[in-house]
């Protein structure tokens, strides 16, 4: 096994190289993207509409494979294990099964709480009820919500508040052990209260795992996040500690764009 | 139309707005007019039908019309074997029809691959709808009754009507997987669900309103189908039940019923109306009334249950 580490002595949980990716109708939406994920750090991608970070951060659980025609070129190595994500060889099912991800909008199922939860678990074959039982509970006080459901878990899901209703997203993404989540604009969709509450999970999470989120909100990435990486036209121009590219970026384009000269 | 040439522009502008606007609603006006015209006409047309139906077929709605069967004297004959065949007919109907269409549905929309194959397909599902059941019928006499050897059975009758409720199935399974946001099916793909995970915990569970809806849709317009199921050969004046399909002995379920002979409630009618006795019309009046009564409590129920499983689906 190989440990790869950075100059912090901070290890690699997965590393874009030379990413590019083309949509179905020929478009490339990201050009050249090489970027490391550190293990336990939150690192945040910025940048302006279409500028490739949602692309981006879908290609870690292999989501445009749902559409016919689209293609990557590149790699994402995943470590300990030195797996290419993106290689043909590695089913997108094992990729999702190992990596979670978060939506812009809540969208759970139309069932009960605890179904909603259990569901990943469920794909994977868990029909013990002690076992499920169990680590609903786990996941949903892993994302602060079991206070608030915890008598009520067989009511549906849609008669939570938006800001619940993500936590329960996150739970569910949270129930199956990922190694990495992915968070495509979380709280874009919530009021500042339900923002805080999710801002404060996700520093709690990165305890436990490794987080990749795509924001609009610059002052997001620079309360919440470790590193920060700034994309433009669907190349990566910076990707530094979050401090350094808040407070002295060594792009000019970077500096305009978190000063709010362009975007 | 400016004679006070020192009016400000504005005052003018507003002048011709408020005549466009006034036009404007007058066209809104008209539009409303013949759209509440076209639905009256159309609902009175139906209420007048049925209440005229009602009217003349009043004296027969008796028990002894449902438990008696057919008779050349029109005051004791009744509807048993026609609503006992119907009925019947009807059931081989939903088990054919049913598992078939959403399956079909279900494929085309989430495995089939988008090509010009698909497009055929899909064009050939939408128009079959359409074709005069007759059609239906001629196809079922070659192919049913003779080429597979069936008979002018049940199982004949059963499968063509459910040729014709094919493809209501069809369409209405695929509208209702299409309604399903893209968002919730990333969702179960993101877990780590396969197409088949997603499809059977998810598709078909959101699009059971749908689907249901377009089953009975189907169902009422296979009640009253007349033309196919003559041109198969079904029976006019029957006297007998079918054996029937559930027994009180092991295995306790009968197939025999399958083959028998039959008739069903529009072709009873039919035989009626072409007596010339007037009594034996009182008995088709009463017949057609119970039919339409049947369709508006399946389309009814088609209603209602769209609307209890909506109301618990929110995106």
């Amino acid at each position: 096994m190989v440990m790869q580490k950075n100059k912090h002595n901070e290890t690699i949980k997965a590393e874009a190289k030379n990413l590019n990716f083309f949509y179905a109708d020929g478009t490339q939406a990201l050009k050249g993207v090489t970027l490391p994920i550190y293990e336990n750090k939150i690192t945040a991608l910025i940048g302006p509409s279409g500028c490739g970070k949602s692309t981006f951060l879908r290609s870690f659980n292999r989501m445009h494979d749902l559409y016919p025609g689209n293609k990557y070129e590149g790699e994402i190595i995943l470590y300990p294990d030195n797996t290419n994500i993106l290689s043909k060889k590695v089913d997108p099912i094992e990729v999702r099964m190992r990596i979670s991800m978060v939506f812009q909008k809540p969208n759970p199922f139309p069932k009960s709480i605890f179904e909603n939860v259990a569901y990943g678990l469920r794909v994977r074959g868990e029909s013990n009820k002690r076992v499920l039982d169990d680590k609903v509970e786990e996941a949903l006080k892993g994302a602060s919500l079991w206070n608030e459901v915890k008598d009520r878990l067989e009511d549906l899901a849609f008669n939570l508040s938006g800001g619940q209703q993500q936590r329960l997203c996150i739970a569910r993404a949270l129930a199956t052990d990922p190694e990495i989540m992915l968070f495509d604009e979380p709280t874009s969709a919530l009021d500042p209260i339900a923002t805080v509450n999710i801002e404060e999970l996700m520093s709690e999470l990165k305890k436990k795992l490794s987080i990749l989120i795509v924001t609009h909100n610059m002052q997001q990435a620079a309360r919440i996040s470790d590193y920060t990486a700034y994309m433009y036209l669907g190349e990566l121009v910076e990707h530094d500690d979050t401090n350094k590219i808040f407070t002295n970026p060594s792009k000019k384009e970077t500096e305009d764009y978190i000063t709010g000269k362009f975007g | 139309m400016v004679k006070n040439k020192k009016q400000p522009a504005v005052i003018k502008d507003l002048e011709s707005i408020r005549t466009m606007i006034r036009r404007h609603k007058r066209n809104d006006l008209i539009f409303a007019a013949v759209g509440m015209f076209v639905i009256a006409s159309l609902t009175i047309t139906l209420l007048v039908l049925f209440l005229d139906l009602i009217l003349d077929g009043y004296p027969r709605f008796t028990l002894d019309f449902f438990t008696s069967y057919p008779s050349r004297k029109p005051e004791i004959a009744g509807i048993l074997s026609a609503w006992v065949g119907s009925s019947l007919v009807l059931l081989v109907t939903f088990f054919v029809a049913v598992p078939l269409g959403i399956a079909a549905g279900v494929y085309l929309e989430e495995y089939a691959k988008k090509n010009w194959t698909s497009d055929i397909i899909e064009i050939n599902v939408s128009n079959l709808a359409g074709v005069p059941s007759i059609i239906y019928g001629l196809l079922a006499l070659g192919l049913f009754v003779y080429a597979f050897g069936l008979g002018q059975s049940i199982l004949s009758a059963g499968l063509t009507l459910a040729l014709l409720m094919l493809p209501i199935v069809i369409v209405s399974t695929r509208e209702a997987i299409r309604a399903i946001p893209i968002h919730i099916r990333e969702a179960a793909y993101a877990v780590g669900a396969t197409k088949w995970q997603v499809v059977y915990d998810h598709v078909i569970q959101y699009s059971y309103g749908g689907i249901l809806t377009g089953v009975i849709i189907g169902m009422a317009r296979a009640i009253g189908e007349t033309a196919p199921i003559i041109t198969i050969g079904a029976l006019t004046f029957i006297a007998f039940l079918p054996p029937t399909p559930v027994t009180v002995d092991p295995p306790f379920l009968n197939f025999e019923w399958l083959s028998s002979g039959f008739t069903v409630l529009p072709i009873q009618m039919f035989n009626w109306i072409s007596r010339p006795q007037h009594a034996f019309h009182i008995n088709a009046a009463a017949t057609g009334a119970i039919i339409i009564i049947l369709t508006a409590l399946m389309n009814g129920a088609a209603i209602k249950l769209r609307y209890n499983i909506r109301k618990k689906i929110k995106w």
